[in-house]
């Protein structure tokens, strides 16, 4: 069975992009675009993995990974958040949410089909 | 009988000695606060016999000789004072203390609103009244010194020469007097030696004339059943009683016991406790009574035993004399001039405090200003100027009595004096008992009476022809007949005495009523009167002035809080060291709380540090001057404090900016971090889609046509996205730095808009449904039609993004105005919040609950420009939705061409 993993982002092409690259990977690729839900479309997934935007409209990225936390299902689901902010405090933030794995925007794709595969792996 | 006389010296310069230790050991002794004895009712009434002058000791016996009972008038209206009107003395004494007087020319002014005129003019009136006083005192003593140098010669001259016998009496007064008075400088005018000292000459001058008494009624007329018979038939027992004169006398009597100087040196200012008038109202007259009771048995006597043409102002001394009863003479005389140094000091010291406070001072302190603040050198110059007063005021008794030649009667002498001094009275108990009292009336009716006083009763006593012609008593002066000095208005007839007093008191109190009626009083004048006539009112209990020890306790207390434990506790012991008290608490007579007064005066100001100890001591009240001083101080404090609370106002407005700027600085520190992030935002984002759809296009094998071209072409979106931000970024920084270019041409605002919905349409997503609402007026204007098109496109480009209403909608209206247009643009999203508002044309800034593309530049932007064009943009709060409204000159003065 595939991995499935689920992408919260808000921006059009770079959820096109992302979604190219990881179904060529093999990936089973769903999208959610509102951070206000994303917490609930998370839970009813069930994803093996989720790719989770810093900044999104309704609820930032942090919130939702502090909320997925907080549920014992998704306190190891593995996370991979993207940020276009570059700052380092952001970083700081979320590895104290919990994340995962942390990549800032731009990157290259090679660089993030590493990171998913380290994940899951992991 | 040189001898007698030597003998006479001697004894009277014995006696002045012990005067002396007896005035020195009682100032010694209150220097060390131990004056309780010198300060008690008998002390007290003692001292108020100083009325007994004299005139009473050796007069009374030589008026009664010449005119039978009515010698009684003078001891009458002082008893009736005392005992019918004690609580005038006592309102007096409260007045006295209350307001500090010093005189009774202080009273007077301090009552009419402090006015020196009025200071000078009652002192000059009390010089000119007590002169012949002096004079006559000079006169009994001379006399009395004559008697003992033996008989007068063929030629009619006393074997004394009685010029130089008076001259030397004179020195030797003023000697006493300035020795006695003025040692040192007592600030309250009390002079506890000179009471006590002149309480002893008190009952000496009552025990020498008791003894002559008994001895007259016993040793000569065999007992008092005798007695009687002899005075029966004599000429006295037969006498006629002229009222006027009885009732004349009597007032004036009362009048002089009130008004005289030296009366209210001792009974005022001297006073100690208003209890002691109380004792004293009994007591005083019981004295007089004494003193009167063989006022008649000498007169009788002396008349009978005495060859005819024998002075009868003499028989107190030269009928022991005539027995042969020298012992008793020399008492008699001891009598005599106990009664004249005791009057003669006194009057003196008060008419020289009078004198140097109102007429001496005044004119020191004005020839050298700041003289005041050497407080050293004054009390110098006003210790000087005592002395010099007391030389001056004895020199002139002196000359009276040389030009009125020593001659007259005794009695009559006195009376001049009394009705001198009794002008006072009106404007003294008017001003304590009437508050419609003005300065105006007093003054007029003082000058008025004293006029009189001078034309009808002193300048006559010199003689007729002596100084007024002789004509003017005969047809008045200038012939006018109803200003004869003894028959005013035509009024002939009356007793000279009788005259003046009548005339001259029924004028002053008229004037004194009509002028205070006419005059309206000054603030001052207003207030002194109320304090005056209300003095009970305000000054609470009658007590002691010196407080009790209780008192001294509350003294510390206080101190210590104003001046701090240590200081105040240092001040207390140092004080009762000096007093010579063991303990730390000194007893708080009037030099210890002057002390005190003026150490607190120091920290809180003399007027409030005054009031404080009067409350503390209970016993003086706070006096107008004080409680003015106290509200000009607390009027400064209140100053001071508005002052102060002005000052923290505007601290705490500049503190409230400063919290204010620094919160905005905090909100835009933040925004600033938002924005960079917003920024890093807005360029990574667009060039991570670049950077993944150019390394699919690079890598990726088998990718259909299609799917090339789709990820080119958002490549190249992306691309046009990152170009535009950097474009706002530019235009901002260009705009910001006043660099920016404006081309001016004329136009419509209509097609302005127009252009601008076009552009908007093309970019937006088409959900915003814009509603246009067209206006007939003209719109044309001149203004940089770019720049203003750029404008609309934002707020239009704006509402695109972040309305997020169900329907979004936009409505455009212009409003034309003859010199501005306004173009409002009326949304129906969420309302921006107010915390928003205030930032959201910051550059940096976006509202924070919207998200979504933007930098929050565009409004940053959209406000230089209107800057630039000469109008404004601004957002109106909305119930629901958001309103901005940009408004622009027609003819826009562009700001940097």
């Amino acid at each position: 069975m595939d991995k499935h993993v689920l992408l919260v982002e808000d921006e059009v092409n770079i959820i096109e992009a992302m979604s190219f690259l990881l179904k060529r990977e093999g990936w089973r690729v769903d999208t959610h675009s509102d951070g206000a839900t994303a917490v609930s479309a998370i839970r009813d997934a069930r994803p093996d993995l989720v790719v989770l935007d810093y900044m999104l409209p309704g609820k930032s990225g942090i919130a939702i990974l502090t909320e997925l936390r907080a549920l014992p299902d998704f306190a190891t689901l593995p996370v991979l958040m993207l940020t276009a902010r570059g700052q380092s405090r952001d970083r700081e933030e979320a590895e104290r949410a919990g994340v995962n794995r942390f990549m800032t925007k731009p990157f290259s794709n090679t660089e993030v089909l590493n990171a998913v595969r380290d994940l899951v792996r992991g | 009988m040189t001898a007698t006389l030597n003998l006479l010296v001697g004894v009277s310069l014995i006696y002045v000695a012990f005067l002396f230790a007896v005035a020195f050991a009682a100032e010694r002794a209150a220097v060390r606060g131990r004056s309780g004895w010198l300060r008690t009712p008998l002390v007290y009434t003692l001292s108020l016999s100083i009325y007994c002058t004299a005139w009473t000791f050796y007069g009374a016996v030589g008026y009664a000789a010449r005119s039978g009972m009515e010698y009684v008038t003078i001891y009458l209206g002082p008893s009736l004072v005392m005992i019918g009107w004690w609580w005038v003395l006592r309102k007096l004494v409260r007045i006295g203390r209350s307001q500090r007087v010093t005189s009774v020319a202080d009273l007077i002014s301090a009552r009419y609103g402090k006015s020196n005129t009025l200071a000078i003019v009652v002192t000059i009136m009390a010089v000119v009244g007590v002169t012949p006083y002096i004079a006559l005192q000079l006169q009994s003593v001379t006399l009395a010194l004559s008697i003992f140098s033996g008989p007068a010669d063929v030629d009619g001259n006393a074997g004394l020469n009685m010029q130089s016998a008076g001259f030397w009496v004179a020195a030797g007064l003023a000697l006493f007097t300035v020795l006695f008075g003025t040692r040192n400088l007592n600030a309250n005018e009390r002079h506890d030696g000179v009471v006590i000292a002149i309480a002893v000459e008190a009952v000496v001058k009552l025990v020498a004339l008791i003894a002559v008494g008994v001895f007259v009624v016993w040793g000569i007329a065999g007992g008092i059943g005798p007695m009687m018979a002899q005075i029966d038939a004599s000429d006295l027992g037969t006498w006629q009683v002229d009222r006027s004169r009885w009732a004349a006398l009597t007032v004036l009597s009362a009048a002089a016991f009130l008004c005289l100087p030296r009366m209210f040196q001792v009974l005022v200012v001297e006073n100690d406790d208003e209890r002691h008038v109380q004792i004293a109202s009994w007591a005083f007259p019981v004295y007089l009574m004494l003193m009167s009771l063989f006022v008649v048995p000498i007169a009788v006597v002396g008349l009978d035993l005495l060859p005819a043409g024998s002075n009868p102002d003499l028989f107190v001394v030269s009928v022991p004399l005539a027995q042969g009863q020298t012992g008793l003479a020399v008492l008699s005389f001891l009598g005599g001039f106990s009664s004249a140094t005791s009057m003669v000091i006194v009057a003196t010291l008060a008419l020289s405090t009078m004198v140097s406070n109102h007429v001496v001072m005044p004119i020191y302190l004005s020839v050298k200003p700041g003289g005041a603040s050497k407080s050293g050198d004054v009390r110098n110059v006003i210790l000087r100027a005592r002395r010099l007063s007391i030389l001056l005021i004895i020199a002139l008794g002196y000359l009276y009595y040389v030009l009125s030649g020593g001659s007259g009667a005794l009695a009559a002498i006195g009376l001049i004096s009394f009705a001198g001094v009794a002008q006072f009275l009106p404007a003294m108990l008017g001003g304590i008992f009437w508050r419609g009292a003005t300065r105006v009336g007093a003054l007029s009716g003082l000058c008025l009476g004293f006029a009189i006083w001078v034309y009808a009763s002193l300048l006559p006593s010199f003689g007729q022809g002596a100084v007024l012609p002789a004509s003017f008593f005969e047809v008045g002066p200038w012939g006018i007949g109803w200003l004869r000095p003894y028959a005013f208005f035509g009024i002939e007839g009356m007793d000279p005495t009788v005259h003046a007093v009548f005339w001259s008191l029924l004028l002053n109190t008229s004037v004194f009523v009509v002028g205070s009626l006419l005059s309206f009083p000054k603030p001052l004048e207003r207030l002194q009167g109320a304090q005056f006539v209300n003095v009970f009112d305000h000054s609470g209990q009658a007590r002691g002035w010196h407080a009790s020890v209780a008192a001294s306790e509350d003294l510390m207390i206080m101190a210590q809080r104003i001046l701090g434990a240590a200081e105040a506790q240092a001040l207390f012991r140092a004080a009762a060291l000096e007093q010579g008290m063991t303990g730390h608490l000194p007893e708080p007579n009037p030099a210890f709380l002057e002390r005190l007064e003026r150490e607190l005066s120091a920290s809180v100001g003399t007027a409030t540090a005054h009031a404080m100890v009067s409350q503390m001591v209970g016993a003086a009240s706070v006096s107008v001057e004080d409680l003015l001083a106290v509200a000009d101080e607390s009027a400064q404090m209140l100053e001071y404090s508005s002052q102060l609370e002005a000052k923290s106002t505007e601290l705490s407005r500049t503190a409230g900016q400063l919290r204010e700027a620094n919160d905005k600085l905090t909100q835009l520190s933040v925004q600033k971090d938002a924005f960079l992030g917003q920024i890093s935002h807005e360029l990574r984002t667009p060039m991570t889609s670049i950077r993944a759809f150019s390394e699919i296009l690079r890598d990726a094998e088998g990718l259909s046509v299609a799917e090339k071209t789709k990820y080119a072409s958002i490549i190249h979106v992306e691309a046009i996205r990152l170009t535009r931000l950097l474009d706002d970024l530019l235009d901002l920084s260009v705009m910001e730095n006043g660099q920016v270019s404006l081309n001016s041409a004329t136009g419509r605002l209509e097609a302005v808009l127009d252009h601008a919905l076009i552009t908007t349409q093309a970019s937006g997503d088409g959900r915003l449904r814009i509603v246009r609402h067209k206006t007939a007026a003209d719109t044309a204007l001149t203004t940089d039609m770019d720049r203003l098109g750029q404008v609309f496109i934002n707020l239009i480009t704006n509402a695109q993004k972040y309305c997020r209403a169900e329907a979004p909608q936009l409505e455009i209206s212009v409003r034309a105005e003859p010199h501005t247009l306004a173009v409002e643009f009326r949304d129906n999203g969420t309302p921006i919040p107010d915390a928003a508002r205030a930032l959201i044309f910051e550059k940096f800034a976006r509202a924070a609950e919207v998200e979504g593309s933007g930098a929050g530049l565009g409004l940053a932007i959209c406000r230089e420009i209107m800057a630039r064009l000469g109008g404004d943009i601004s957002h109106v709060p909305q119930a629901s939705g958001n309103l901005f409204v940009v408004k622009l000159p027609r003819e826009a003065a562009l700001a940097a061409q």
